[in-house]
């Protein structure tokens, strides 16, 4: 009951709905078999190539893994930054 | 008669995969079926003592795969289900006296005369694994709402995924509606929504399972039980009946719960 009554008053997660977020990203990492770190890694490599043809800024962009069903699919939402100057 | 072959695996181990076996197989023969239980895990053989037959074995898998009996011998009848049979596994052998071929070879030579053959398999992902969902036609994978049962099912889906064995579907096992009311455990609806397969079956927690399991009577012959009735009725979905799941209360409860004090859902 304290328990309940804890989760009432305060704005901490429920220990089922942690153990769900958690869930996510675990299945993620498992079935692309893509670490955190790797992902990070993915994303800076990708920014360098896209901000090599395209002027891009960083901040807006976004990859992210997501998943429907049991596939998975890398999304990325990449806004193209102020009037493109032909580079050649 | 060519029976179907359904191996019932789960990645980690203490989950319900042999009370499973045992009951679904207890209650397919209530219903007229013929049906016989293998016990895929050499070396740490239960199922016979769930099903309570420990006393009758006098030849196991292993002898059978080995020709030093007929696989007729190694068949145990059951003292009270007409139709329910146990493979029982070898005690004192170790996962690799038997092959992935051989399982096919011996349920082929099983599969005219029977309904259904329900293999148990070991925890893991290896050689006894591989033994047990080879000659599968359908894999039935076994979980409890907890993060690591969670997350080791999604990790057997994929290896069956690979085998082409199909995704498999779904038993939730030891599911506490209380806990999943008060919001300390994964409700049945989350575990299919991240696991995304075909649920077969919501076993609740119920402490009768230990009681008939201590006495060596499948808990799906008793009426009074929750969790047999559960197993019943996944025994009759198998069948091609359709049973409604336990989660379809479980939602009304919680609604009702969230609404009296106003606290959102999720």
């Amino acid at each position: 009951m304290s328990n309940f009554l804890d989760q009432l008053f305060s704005r901490k997660p429920s220990s089922a709905t942690q153990a769900k977020e958690r869930l996510q990203l675990v299945l993620i990492n498992d079935r692309t078999a893509l670490t955190p770190k790797a992902l990070d890694n993915l994303k800076d490599d990708l920014l360098e190539v896209l901000s090599r043809y395209i002027e891009i800024d960083a901040e807006a962009v976004q990859i992210d893994l997501t998943r429907k069903g049991r596939e998975q699919r890398l999304i990325a939402n990449v806004p193209i930054s102020g009037p493109q100057q032909r580079q050649y | 008669m060519a029976a179907k072959i359904i191996t019932i695996t789960s990645g980690k181990g203490g989950v319900g995969k042999t009370t499973a076996t045992a009951n679904i197989g207890a209650a397919l023969a209530k219903n007229g079926n013929k049906v016989a239980c293998i016990d895929a895990d050499i070396g740490l053989r239960n199922l016979d003592v769930v099903l309570g037959l420990e006393n009758r074995i006098v030849y196991d898998l292993v002898d059978a795969v080995e020709g030093r009996c007929r696989l007729r011998q190694a068949m145990i009848r059951d003292k009270h289900i007409p139709g329910l049979f146990l493979i029982p596994s070898a005690q004192t052998r170790d996962k690799t006296a038997v092959s992935p071929s051989d399982m096919v070879r011996l349920c082929n030579e099983l599969r005219p005369d029977l309904d259904w053959i329900l293999i148990d398999s070991p925890a893991g992902i290896e050689r006894g694994f591989r033994n047990a969902i080879a000659p599968a036609d359908e894999v039935i994978v076994i979980t409890n709402p907890e993060i690591s049962a969670v997350r080791d099912a999604d990790r057997i889906i994929g290896l069956i995924e690979a085998e082409e064995k199909g995704p498999g579907q779904l038993i939730i096992n030891r599911l506490d509606l209380k806990m999943v009311q008060q919001k300390n455990m994964i409700s049945a609806e989350d575990v299919v929504d991240l696991l995304a397969i075909k649920l077969l079956g919501i076993v609740p927690e119920d402490k009768e399972v230990v009681i008939s399991t201590n006495q060596g009577i499948p808990i799906s012959t008793n009426d009074h039980s929750l969790a047999g009735e559960a197993f019943r009725n996944i025994a009759r979905r198998m069948l091609g009946e359709s049973v409604p799941f336990l989660d379809l209360e479980e939602k009304g409860l919680l609604k009702r719960f969230t609404s009296i004090f106003g606290s959102g859902g999720n």
